[in-house]
C-alpha cells in the first residue's frame, strides 16, 4: 500500500505541491486527475524519489521512502515521452530492469513482457522504427517487466491520437488488471480517467480538491469547479 | 539553349585558379615526386618510413586518449550543472586552443620541459582538452533528462546511469571530439619540432627536416603521401563510424543543465578549478619567465644573424592583413557559388574547398617549394607567405559564410529579381548585407590563423621576411639563456596579439547572437 502523507514539494522558490494526502492499495489503480500545471508529474516524481520532498511524506507498507535513492524504490514509473534509449533495442530496454536487478540472463522474462502488452517477437527491433502506439506499449512492457511493487504512469497516452487513444485505454487497463499491480495513473483527460481507474483523486494548483469513486464525487461536489471539470 | 551568365563564371573562377594553382597542382607535383621514389624502392624510405610513421602513430592515439581522460571531469561539471562564471570557464579553457603552436613549445620549453615524450603528450593535451569538453558538453547538455531518470527508476545506480545510457549516448560526440584530437595530434608540427629535439620526429617534423635541412625532396615527398594516407584513413573510418552508429533520437531544445548540491557540489568545484589551475599553469611560467630580465629591452635591438627581432611584428601584420584579404575574398566568393548553385556542382565545389583543411600545413608549405617554379618561379616572391596562409584560412572562411548563405530564403532573392534586379545587384542588395558580418568574422579567423601560423611558412618565409613564429622559431633554436628568453618574450607579444583578434571576433559573434 503507498500512502502519501501531507506531502510538500517546493522547486526553487515556488511551491508546486501542498499537503498532498494520497492513499493507493492492493491491486487498485487510481487516476490523478487535474489540468495541465496541477502538479500531477510533481508527484509521481516524488513518489519515484527523483525530487527532494520539503516536508510531509511517502510510506510503503508503512515504512517510509525518506532517503531511500529511486533506484532502490521498486517503483516502476512510465514517462510521458516514454523516455525509451535510442541507443538499445526493443528486447535491451525492456530488459533493463531486470538487468539492474540481476535477473534474467535468457531473456524469457523480456519475451512474457512483450506477450503482455501484444508485441511478441519485438526483441530485436529498433526504438526508431517503433510507431507512437507500439512505443507506448513498448514503454508499458518495460514498466512491468522488473515487476515493481508500484506503477505510475504519467500521461500515458498523451503523445497518441484521438483513435489510438480510444483502443489503448482499454488495453491498458487490462494489462494492469491483468497483472495485478497498484498502480497510479496521472492524466489530465476526464474520459481517460474514468475509463483506466477504479478511484479519481482531483487536483488544482498544488493541491488534492477531492477523492472518490466517480458517482460519489459527482453526487457531493465540494465546489462548482469539480462539478464543471467532470461534466 | 541555356544562357552563360557571365557573372557566375566570373565568381567561380577566382575560387577555383586559386584552390587549383596554390594547392592541387602543388599536390599533384608532391605525389609525382614521391611515388617515383617509392618506385625505386628506396632503402633510406623504408627506415625513415617504419621510425616515425610508427612514432607519429603511437603518440597521436596517446594524446588523444590522455585528452579524453583529462578533459573528463570539466566535461561532466560544465554539462550537468549550471554556475556563475560558467561562460567564462568555457572561454578560459579554449585559450590554449586559439594559442599559436611556438607559443605553446615555448611555454613548454619555459617548464623545463625540452626533449622528452611526456612533454610533446602535455603539450598535445594542453592544447586539445577544449575540443573535447566543447564537443562532448554541447551534446550532454541536450540528451533529455527522462533518460537517465528512467534508467533510476528502473534500479540503475548514479555510476551505473552514466555506462549504460549517458555514455553510449555521448558515443557520437567522443567519437568527433577524438577524430578532431586525433588528426591535430597526427599531424602536430610545432608542438614536436621545438619539444621533441634530435629523439622525436612526427611525419610532418620529418618532411621538414628532409627538405629544408637535408633538401631530400623526394623523401619528403614521399613522406608526405604517407601522411595524407594517414589522414584520409582517419577520415574515412570516422565517416563510417558514424554511418554504424547513427542513432537519431530527439534532443532537447534547451539546456538541462542544474545546480550542484551536496557532495557533487565539491566534485564541480574541484573538476572545474583542477583544470583550470593545470592549464594556467604553463602560460604563468611563461610569463613570469619572460620578465626575469630585459628581454623585452632586447627585443628592439639588432642582432647580429636574426636581426632586430621586432621587426617580425611588423611583418606579421603585414602578411596577416594581406592573406586574410586574400581568403575572405576566395573565401566568400566560393560561399557565394557553394550556395548559389544547387546539385553536383556545389557539392563538388564544397568538397574540393575543404581539401586543404584536412591537409596539413606543413605539406601546403612543401607543396610551395616544390611546385611554385612553374610558370614563374614565384618561390622568391614576397607573395607566397600571404598566399599559403590564406590557403590555410580558405576553408575556415567558406566555414563561416555559408551558412548564413544558406539561411537567405530563397524568396527574398526571387522577390528582387521580380522587381527588377539583376543578378549582382540580388547579390548585392541581398546577400551582401546579410553576409558581410559572418564575412567579417571570417576574416578575424584568417587573421589569427596567419598570426600563428607556423607550418606552412616555415617553408617559404625567407630570412629577412621573418614572420614572429618563424623569428620564435629561430631564437629558440640558437643555444643561450638571452636568446630564449627573447623567444619567451616574443611568445608572451603574439599570445596577447592573438588574444586580441579572438576577443574581437568573440564580441561580434556575441553580438549576431544577441539578434536571435
Amino acid at each position: 500500500m503507498l500512502q502519501v502523507e501531507s506531502l510538500d514539494v517546493v522547486i526553487g522558490e515556488k511551491p508546486i505541491l501542498r499537503h498532498i494526502d494520497l492513499e493507493v492499495s492492493g491491486s487498485e489503480i487510481v487516476a490523478v486527475l487535474g489540468p495541465s500545471g496541477s502538479g500531477k508529474t510533481t508527484l509521481l516524481r516524488a513518489v519515484a524519489g527523483l525530487i527532494e520532498p520539503a516536508g510531509g511524506d511517502i510510506l510503503w507498507e508503512g515504512k517510509s521512502m525518506a532517503g531511500v535513492p529511486t533506484h532502490r524504490r521498486q517503483f516502476g514509473l512510465m514517462f510521458q515521452g516514454y523516455a525509451l534509449f535510442p541507443h538499445m533495442t526493443v528486447g535491451g530496454n525492456v530488459g533493463f530492469g531486470l538487468r539492474m536487478s540481476g535477473r534474467d540472463a535468457d531473456g524469457d522474462l523480456v519475451a512474457e513482457a512483450l506477450a503482455w502488452v501484444g508485441l511478441e517477437g519485438f526483441q530485436g527491433r529498433q526504438i526508431d522504427s517503433l510507431s507512437g502506439g507500439e512505443r507506448q506499449r513498448v514503454a508499458l512492457a518495460r514498466t512491468l517487466a522488473p515487476r515493481p511493487r508500484l506503477v505510475m504512469l504519467d500521461e500515458p497516452l498523451g503523445a497518441l491520437d484521438r483513435s489510438l487513444r480510444q483502443r489503448l485505454v482499454t488495453d491498458t487497463r487490462r494489462i494492469l488488471e491483468e497483472r495485478e499491480v497498484t498502480a497510479l495513473v496521472v492524466t489530465h483527460d476526464r474520459d481517460e480517467a474514468v475509463a483506466m481507474s477504479d478511484r479519481l483523486t482531483l487536483m488544482r494548483d498544488g493541491e488534492v480538491v477531492q477523492s472518490g469513486r466517480l458517482e460519489e464525487i459527482l453526487a457531493s461536489p465540494v465546489d462548482a469547479w469539480v462539478s464543471e471539470f467532470l461534466a | 539553349m541555356r544562357r552563360i551568365r557571365w557573372g557566375w563564371v566570373a565568381v567561380s573562377v577566382v575560387p577555383v585558379v586559386f584552390i587549383g594553382y596554390f594547392f592541387a597542382y602543388p599536390l599533384f607535383r608532391i605525389l609525382t615526386l614521391g611515388l617515383s621514389e617509392m618506385g625505386a624502392g628506396s632503402t633510406g624510405l623504408q627506415a625513415r618510413l617504419f621510425k616515425v610513421g610508427w612514432f607519429t602513430l603511437w603518440q597521436a592515439v596517446l594524446s588523444t586518449v590522455l585528452t579524453l581522460l583529462v578533459a573528463a571531469p570539466l566535461t561532466w561539471a560544465v554539462s550537468s550543472f549550471d554556475f556563475k562564471g560558467r561562460r567564462l570557464v568555457m572561454a578560459l579553457v579554449t585559450v590554449p586552443f586559439v594559442l599559436p603552436t611556438v607559443v605553446v613549445g615555448t611555454a613548454f620549453v619555459a617548464l623545463g620541459w625540452r626533449d622528452s615524450i611526456g612533454a610533446i603528450l602535455a603539450a598535445h593535451v594542453f592544447f586539445n582538452v577544449a575540443v573535447v569538453v566543447r564537443t562532448v558538453s554541447t551534446l550532454w547538455t541536450r540528451i533529455d533528462p527522462g533518460l537517465e531518470e528512467a534508467a533510476r527508476v528502473l534500479g540503475a545506480s548514479g555510476w551505473t546511469v552514466f555506462r549504460h545510457v549517458t555514455l553510449p549516448l555521448l558515443r557520437p560526440a567522443i567519437a568527433a571530439a577524438s577524430s578532431i584530437v586525433f588528426l591535430f595530434t597526427f599531424t602536430s608540427f610545432g608542438v614536436v619540432l621545438i619539444l621533441g629535439g634530435f629523439h622525436y620526429a612526427t611525419l610532418e617534423v620529418e618532411i621538414y627536416r628532409q627538405a629544408v635541412t637535408l633538401f631530400d625532396l623526394p623523401l619528403a615527398a614521399s613522406l608526405a603521401i604517407v601522411q595524407l594516407l594517414g589522414v584520409t584513413g582517419a577520415l574515412y573510418w570516422y565517416a563510417r563510424y558514424q554511418e554504424k552508429t547513427a542513432v537519431a533520437w530527439t534532443l532537447e531544445r534547451g539546456s538541462n543543465r542544474r545546480r550542484a548540491r551536496g557532495r557533487a557540489r565539491y566534485g564541480m568545484v574541484a573538476a572545474v578549478v583542477g583544470t583550470l589551475a593545470a592549464l594556467a599553469v604553463p602560460l604563468s611560467v611563461l610569463v613570469s619567465r619572460s620578465f626575469d630580465s630585459d628581454f623585452y629591452t632586447r627585443l628592439f635591438m639588432a642582432d647580429p644573424v636574426v636581426g632586430v627581432p621586432v621587426s617580425s611584428v611588423w611583418n606579421s601584420l603585414t602578411f596577416a592583413f594581406v592573406a586574410m584579404l586574400l581568403a575572405t575574398l576566395v573565401g566568400v566568393m566560393a560561399a557565394t557559388v557553394i550556395t548559389g548553385r544547387s546539385g553536383q556542382i556545389s557539392r563538388w565545389f564544397d568538397l574540393t574547398l575543404m581539401l586543404p583543411l584536412g591537409t596539413s600545413a606543413v605539406t601546403i608549405g612543401f607543396g610551395f617549394i616544390v611546385a611554385l617554379d612553374w610558370p614563374f618561379d614565384l618561390r622568391a616572391s614576397a607573395w607566397l607567405v600571404p598566399s599559403a596562409q590564406a590557403l590555410v584560412a580558405v576553408p575556415f572562411v567558406v566555414r563561416a559564410t555559408v551558412p548564413t548563405l544558406r539561411s537567405i530564403p530563397s524568396e527574398e532573392r526571387e522577390a528582387a529579381a521580380v522587381l527588377g534586379a539583376s543578378p549582382f545587384r540580388v547579390w548585392r542588395e541581398i546577400d551582401l548585407p546579410m553576409v558581410s558580418r559572418a564575412a567579417m568574422v571570417g576574416a578575424g579567423f584568417a587573421f589569427v590563423i596567419s598570426l600563428g601560423e607556423f607550418g606552412a611558412t616555415s617553408f617559404v618565409a625567407r630570412p629577412n621576411t621573418a614572420t614572429i613564429p618563424i623569428m620564435i622559431f629561430r631564437l629558440l633554436s640558437r643555444p643561450g639563456a638571452v636568446s630564449f628568453g627573447m623567444a619567451m618574450a616574443m611568445s608572451v607579444v603574439l599570445a596577447l596579439m592573438t588574444a586580441g583578434v579572438v576577443l574581437a571576433i568573440d564580441r561580434a559573434r556575441f553580438g549576431e547572437l544577441g539578434t536571435f
